[in-house]
């Protein structure tokens, strides 16, 4: 019984603020407080008539698209690497290369700002980001995608290419195949990792911001602040469709490579 | 016959661990061949190194007379039953016999009757829509099978194929790949930690011990004359009794018993007048051979040919093998040489048991096979017992 109370109660406590979102999106009244004041659709209206707002959510969409192709390509390659292949080092470089994942952001956002600025004098831009998101979104491609590869029979490739295929075509034709679900998987974590961070895309972005940044901007104007409501409520909306078609692939992939589903992240 | 395979000399290392040593060998055309081992002993090394999955750090490999220095394995004539058999799981049955025929410039419907073909050869006919992961440990290796035939390589090389499965499965496929072997005529190499496997199917067995072939032969010629004790020991169930190799000697054999004739006045009359031939001049029957005693039996003559040159004179073990000793029951003659001894331990089998018997001046006791034939009893523990031998079944060995 009081087992269930908790579980509850950690229910509401990891919910409740999210369940708020579309509380007030919809609430007629500019004060994010009870009691509610009527039901409103004007705060979505509102947001399809910001250009500011189409801007930064198409900075940020081309950010994440972009930055998670790049890093579920890197993670791919080291996964690859370090599940299939034995070459001097190899333990060390591994952990070397997951580094990023207890990196503070702060740290990286800044020393990119350096390098980028002072050391080549370049002007920032949505490129000094996508690089910046690669190199934090590589480390959790290279955990999921070493899941991947770690259920794949290291027999496989050579099979195809004792069948007279060449590496490449091995790779292809069996590994890819094998280990789409946890591409899909690692390319849907690096895209929402890439569209909610904001420390480092406010010290990276130029004069286009991303979409958090823009927010962080719009809570200058508490009268804009149902605005922020509607936009968190289509976001968490899209991540919950998003997450949903990620748990079916994964388990279409399992079950297409017959292996017993051990529980994935849902 | 023309050698298929030839390997000179090869070498490899891993680091500081050398894997493979010096390895001299030549695979001909069609035979059934194994490379069998303890696990570690570079057996799978050296076969994928064939395939050309491992490239050896020095010495030639040569199939079908060419040479395979940097001939990647999708362009060697060789084709692999790996231990997992790898089935492509995203794929159908025939779908995965079909992997191998992508650059094969025939049309769709002639590789569609290959692979049918392909999979009846196997037993798996009608098998072809069934997805891979829906198959039984024995289907999949039957796929695998089919996989790797379809190409019709020169040489099939199977790691371990049958280790994955059940005892009476196991069985089954040995039949099946040595019917399968002789319906293809291609040469077959096999990987195996399992000697009765080894001997079961193969026309020739080379054992490895430490990156080293310990002996290569015919299967009868390795079970029966095991050129090391290391070998012996590997294969089969061998008892091992020490020996002192003395030299050579030739001595008159143990004199037959005279004929019984009739009257000898009568014979000799006989002969005088021509009824029958002139008596042939008895030549004394001599054994020429090595002398060996052996500890516990006692001693022996052997042919000179079965003590090698660098045994004589030596402290050497010799090696018997369990089916060769008998312990006799009560009342029962023989004429065989005999030494006392009790039963120590009785391992019964169905239709076989085994007893441990020890026997004075051996320290380990010796294990007898015996043949549960009708109204032959099983001894029990601590019964005195006799135990046959003969000097025909003892194999010296080095040390």
């Amino acid at each position: 019984m009081s087992l269930r109370i908790y579980a509850i109660a950690y229910l509401i406590f990891l919910y409740a603020p999210i369940a708020l979102l579309p509380i007030f999106a919809f609430n007629d009244g500019t004060i994010i407080a009870f009691p509610l004041q009527g039901f409103t659709t004007e705060w979505f209206a509102a947001l399809a008539t910001t250009p500011a707002l189409h801007e930064a959510v198409q900075n940020s969409l081309i950010i994440a698209v972009t930055s998670a192709v790049l890093a579920t390509c890197l993670g791919m390659c080291a996964a690859r690497a370090g599940t299939m292949e034995d070459f001097p080092g190899k333990r060390g470089v591994l952990g070397f290369i997951m580094l990023p994942l207890v990196l503070p952001e702060i740290i990286v956002a800044v020393s990119l700002l350096v390098v980028v600025v002072r050391v080549f004098g370049l002007t920032l831009g949505n490129w000094t980001i996508i690089l910046a998101h690669t190199l934090i979104c590589a480390p959790f491609c290279i955990a999921v995608l070493n899941g991947a590869f770690q259920n794949l029979d290291r027999s496989m490739e050579e099979a195809a290419m004792d069948l007279g295929q060449s590496r490449w075509g091995a790779f292809r034709l069996v590994t890819l195949p094998l280990v789409a679900p946890g591409i899909i998987s690692s390319l849907l974590i690096s895209f929402t990792i890439s569209l909610d961070e904001f420390i480092i895309a406010f010290f990276l972005s130029g004069n286009s911001p991303t979409m958090p940044v823009y927010i962080w901007g719009l809570l200058r104007f508490p009268e804009r602040l149902p605005v922020v409501m509607a936009l968190g409520t289509i976001l968490v909306a899209l991540s919950i469709v998003l997450l949903t078609v990620a748990e079916l692939m994964r388990r279409r992939g399992l079950a297409r490579a017959g292996l017993k589903d051990t529980g994935g992240f849902l | 016959m023309t050698d298929l395979i030839a390997l000179e000399g090869l070498n490899k290392y891993y680091g500081d661990y050398h894997a493979l040593r010096d390895i001299d060998l030549t695979i001909p055309q069609g035979q059934f061949f194994s490379l069998l081992g303890p696990s570690g002993c570079g057996k799978t090394t050296l076969l994928r190194t064939i395939a050309g999955f491992e490239a050896p750090s020095s010495g030639v490999l040569r199939i079908d007379g060419r040479d395979m220095k940097g001939v990647a394995a999708n362009h060697r004539p060789t084709n692999m039953v790996f231990q997992s058999y790898a089935i492509f799981p995203h794929l159908s049955v025939a779908e995965n016999v079909a992997f191998g025929l992508r650059k094969d410039p025939r049309s769709k419907e002639e590789k569609g009757r290959a692979v049918g073909e392909a999979l009846e050869m196997v037993g798996l006919g009608g098998y072809g829509n069934r997805r891979a992961h829906a198959l039984s440990g024995g289907q999949r290796q039957r796929v695998a099978l089919a996989r790797a035939l379809i190409l019709q390589p020169k040489v099939l090389l199977l790691d371990e194929p049958l280790s994955a499965l059940d005892k009476k499965m196991r069985e089954q496929m040995q039949v099946e790949l040595i019917r399968l072997q002789r319906q293809v005529g291609i040469t077959f190499i096999l990987v195996t930690h399992d000697q009765e496997e080894a001997l079961v199917m193969s026309d020739r067995i080379a054992v490895m011990f430490e990156g080293e072939i310990g002996q290569m032969d015919d299967p009868e010629t390795l079970y029966r004359r095991p050129k090391s004790r290391r070998v012996a020991a590997f294969i089969g169930l061998m008892n091992f009794l020490d020996a002192r190799v003395g030299g050579e000697v030739s001595e008159r054999k143990t004199a037959a018993p005279e004929r019984p004739t009739d009257d000898p006045m009568l014979t000799r009359f006989r002969r005088q007048i021509g009824l029958l031939p002139k008596a042939p001049k008895a030549l004394p029957e001599y054994v020429s051979g090595i002398e060996v005693e052996v500890a516990g039996l006692g001693r022996a003559v052997l042919p000179k040919e079965r003590v090698p040159e660098a045994l004589r004179h030596t402290g050497c073990t010799v090696g018997i093998r369990p089916e060769t000793l008998a312990v006799l029951f009560e009342g029962e003659q023989t004429t065989s040489r005999t030494v006392d001894g009790v039963v120590d331990e009785v391992v019964y089998y169905g239709d076989m048991t085994y007893y441990d018997v020890r026997i004075e001046g051996v320290e380990k006791p010796l294990t007898i096979s015996m043949k549960n034939l009708i109204g032959r009893p099983v001894l029990e523990v601590g019964a005195k017992t006799r135990v046959a031998w003969d000097e025909r079944s003892l194999v010296p060995l080095g040390h």
